[in-house]
């Protein structure tokens, strides 16, 4: 007795993923002709969920999917010749080599982040400011990433010798072991402690001593949809976008 | 009597399982050659001698070896519960201590973060009472590496005491040794090979654990971060030197590969 | 008495109710089928089993005795023990292995391996102390395991199927060496087997085991001679004769002689004849059988489709031979006949 239930099965695969192909999460009204990736920093990932939504409602016939990583890491993704479309970095220092390089074209600054120390709720170290951190237990971003760059850059600048007690190897990592007290500060971006809610709580740097990170964006020269990843950089700088980084927290571009 | 009677027909491999073969050895052999390829060999000594690459490969040999030494000092005696006493809950224990190996690391580290971090179950006595915090410590990732590595230990130790005869006790027992020098020189001794291979397992999944450690104990270079973390960190800024360590990584999977030879895997006494 | 047991245990659907004593010096035998207990016995009086009930003294000490509750483990016991397949630690030396017990006890290593070498060289097995139980041939191993045993001194020494795991030739010499050295121990052994040979060479008296009860006791040559159960009489359905060999006549210790085919054996011998290779004749038979004896029949009995013939001695024979023959033969009790077995058919073993 042959084996029949076999054939059949693969026929349902097949066709179930055919069938999801052809649906897309994008318009109602028809599919969209094109789909574009954008390799975006990790913390645009909120805010950019919500951009993609507004982009994507006044450009129907454009479908948006993210890849959200650090920036140094879409930066070698993108020498490798991986398809994205965009590249949205958190700091130059990302996106300065390749651009150098040639791979991303028409880099546009759209938005620029700050600095803030992150405590767990109640603030159990009682943090008040950068003078508190060299007697507390500091995590940061690893120097590789730029979140990391810009905590190194504030340190320096302010003269703080600080041995913090792990470099995580992105925002989230540090966020979550402050959110479950696990160390008395980690440095962040504001818009991460904005968007962590409730669960932690914010100790501001002041404007004076504190590290600018720009945000920029541009298209990636072997993209196969050019035309719509060049709208979409350019969306980024228009007044809808402008107001949903705002309400994240982020700083318009300079 | 100059030639064989008859030889014995000799099978040959079937193509498709020869193909099939052919394209698991591919698959996992391409990755191994691409790393040694895109080595840089003539940088090799002085990215291994930096200072952080020769801080993480201090720190492994370090780390692993303590949680090596840790496996088997509590990994052995739950073997040898698991194999011969007659508990009522060893199904139980056995699928606990199991439990690692299917794990993702990430979620040990988690766990081991919930349990021993400073508002953790345990971790929260340890911080109030001795201002002990294993986060971010040596001792973290000693601990977290014993985690991940000592079912290795226990499952080969706990095979080779079952099928180890246990009448050799017996006889030893008849000639008038206690337990204990029945245990010394007797029942270790036999499951000798097997727990060596176990110990050998144990060193080699600790020496490469990365989620339980990155997640629990933190990545401080010289403190917690080892030569995975190293790697990770290396990776997207300075390729080279991940490549590197990376190397160091794979030469020692090599060796253990070669020391365990298939005989003492099988466990009890060869 | 240097053993005393009563052991009472069941198990399942079997059960053992067994009591045994011996003498120091003297070696018991224990026969009997699979499954009829004997090597739970040893167990018991080891100590590696403990019985419901019942009572064990060994040289005047009681190890077992479940009214008071006591139950000695075995290393607390005097007791040697050589396993059917010798259990030699892999691991460690013949030297090793015949030191473990008094080292075990906490001796010294020199004097642990002064006592061991005493006693390989007794054994004539010396020159292996260094070698591993690997390497060893069953009769060395075997020896090994007895040198192991007696090195402790122990008040009994127990056998299990001590010649079951040797090939027919070695088996022989072994026996042989084993009963020298069961002659010079001071105490008391139990040896189970299953091959009455052994039971006939090295027991002074020997215990038939069946379904964990005592069906027969006595010395070998009474077991042998008047079997009380089918199965021993089946086991020892062979003719089993001692004497004395030389120039290839054997001189039977019961009266009698027989013929056998090696002319160079000069020494105390066991003769094996089967009954099936007994010829039955009404009149002298021609032929080239050596062994002819006239006698005259003593007891016929019905045995499945055969007939076992008791035929009056010495020597003393029992012959099988199909219920046609007995009614062409006209045989009954008294009747006149003639035996012929030839020399070939027969097995001789030093005794």
């Amino acid at each position: 007795m042959t084996n029949w239930r076999a054939p059949s099965a693969t026929a349902l695969i097949v066709a179930l993923v055919a069938g999801s192909a052809a649906c897309s999460p994008a318009s109602s009204s028809g599919t969209p002709s094109t789909t574009i990736t954008v390799g975006a920093a990790s913390s645009l990932t909120d805010v950019f969920a919500t951009i993609g939504e507004e982009f994507m409602a006044d450009n129907r016939d454009i479908a948006v999917t993210f890849s959200f990583a650090g920036s140094s890491a879409i930066a070698e993704q993108i020498r490798s010749g991986a398809p994205l479309d965009v590249f949205a970095s958190a700091g130059a220092s990302s996106m300065d080599p390749v651009a150098a390089e040639g791979l991303v074209t028409d880099v546009t600054t759209f938005a620029t982040n700050t600095l803030m120390i992150a405590t767990p709720r109640g603030n159990p170290a009682a943090i008040t400011g950068l003078a508190d951190l060299p007697r507390a237990t500091v995590l940061v971003c690893q120097e590789q990433v730029p979140c990391g760059v810009a905590t190194a850059a504030l340190f320096q600048q302010n003269g703080l010798d600080i041995s913090p007690v792990s470099f995580e190897p992105d925002v989230v990592s540090v966020l979550g072991k402050i959110e479950a007290d696990e160390a008395d500060a980690g440095i962040v971006y504001v818009t991460d402690v904005l968007s962590s809610g409730a669960r932690v709580e914010g100790v501001a740097i002041p404007v004076a001593d504190n590290v600018t990170t720009t945000y920029q964006a541009g298209v990636v020269r072997d993209s196969a949809h050019a035309d719509a990843a060049a709208l979409f950089v350019s969306y980024l700088t228009g007044q809808q976008a402008q107001a949903a980084f705002a309400a994240a927290g982020f700083a318009a571009a300079p | 009597m100059s030639a064989t009677l008859a030889t014995s027909r000799r099978r040959t491999t079937p193509v498709p399982i020869g193909a099939l073969a052919a394209v698991g050895v591919a698959f996992l052999a391409i990755p191994l050659v691409g790393l040694l390829l895109t080595t840089p060999w003539s940088r090799l000594p002085e990215l291994l001698t930096s200072p952080v690459a020769a801080e993480a490969l201090r720190l492994s040999l370090i780390t692993s070896l303590s949680a090596t030494a840790l496996a088997v000092v509590i990994g052995v005696p739950l073997a040898w519960v698991l194999a011969r006493a007659h508990l009522p809950g060893r199904t139980f224990i056995r699928a606990l201590v199991t439990l690692p190996l299917v794990l993702p690391p990430v979620v040990g580290g988690v766990a081991l973060l919930l349990a021993f971090g400073r508002r953790g179950l345990i971790g929260q006595y340890l911080y109030d009472w001795f201002g002990v915090q294993l986060p971010f410590s040596t001792a973290g990732v000693i601990l977290a590496e014993a985690f991940v590595a000592m079912p290795f230990l226990v499952i080969t130790v706990e095979g080779a005491l079952r099928g180890a005869d246990p009448r050799f006790e017996e006889a030893a027992a008849t000639l008038g040794a206690k337990r204990w020098t029945i245990l010394r020189r007797i029942t270790l001794p036999l499951i000798g090979p097997a727990l060596l291979a176990g110990t050998i397992l144990a060193w080699a999944r600790a020496l490469g654990e990365f989620g339980a450690t990155i997640t629990f104990a933190g990545n401080l270079p010289g403190v917690t971060q080892t030569l995975p973390l190293a790697v990770y960190s290396a990776l997207d800024t300075d390729r080279e030197a991940a490549i590197a360590l990376s190397l160091v990584l794979l030469a020692a999977s090599l060796a253990v590969l070669l020391l365990l030879r298939d005989r003492y895997l099988r466990g009890g006494s060869s | 008495m240097s053993l005393d047991a009563h052991v009472q245990l069941g198990r399942g659907d079997f059960s053992l109710d067994l009591s045994l004593d011996a003498a120091d010096g003297n070696t018991i035998g224990l026969l009997g089928p699979n499954g009829s207990g004997k090597s739970t016995t040893l167990r018991c009086l080891a100590g590696l089993e403990t019985p419901q009930a019942g009572r064990i003294d060994i040289a005047g000490v009681t190890v077992v005795d479940t009214d008071r509750g006591i139950d000695l483990p075995p290393e607390q016991r005097s007791v040697g023990f050589v396993f059917q397949d010798y259990l030699l630690f892999p691991h460690m030396t013949v030297l090793d292995n015949v030191a473990f017990g008094l080292r075990a006890r906490g001796e010294s290593r020199q004097a642990a391996e002064r006592r061991a070498r005493e006693w390989l060289d007794r054994l004539e097995i010396g020159d292996l102390a260094s070698r591993k139980p690997g390497r060893l041939s069953g009769g060395q191993a075997q020896r090994v395991a007895l040198a192991r045993a007696l090195v402790t001194d122990p008040d009994l020494l127990l056998l299990d199927e001590p010649l079951a795991a040797l090939d027919a030739g070695t088996r022989a010499s072994v026996r042989s060496l084993l009963r020298r050295h069961l002659a010079d121990f001071r105490g008391a052994v139990v040896m189970v087997t299953h091959d009455p040979m052994d039971a006939m060479v090295l027991a002074d008296r020997v215990v038939v085991l069946e379904d964990g009860r005592a069906v027969q006791t006595g010395t070998p040559g009474d077991v042998a001679r008047r079997p009380a159960t089918a199965y021993v009489a089946q086991l020892v359905g062979v003719n089993m004769l001692r004497g004395r060999a030389r120039e290839g006549v054997v001189t039977l210790d019961d009266g009698g002689e027989i013929r056998i085919a090696d002319r160079a054996i000069n020494e105390a011998v066991i003769v094996a004849l089967r009954p099936e290779a007994i010829s039955v004749h009404l009149q002298h038979p021609e032929g080239s059988a050596r062994n002819v004896w006239h006698s005259r029949v003593s007891g016929l009995e019905a045995r499945g489709d055969l007939v076992r013939l008791e035929v009056e001695g010495p020597p003393a024979l029992t012959a099988v031979i199909t219920p046609a023959a007995v009614a062409d033969l006209a045989l009954h009790e008294g009747a006149d006949i003639w035996l012929t077995a030839k020399a070939t058919d027969l097995d001789v073993y030093p005794a």
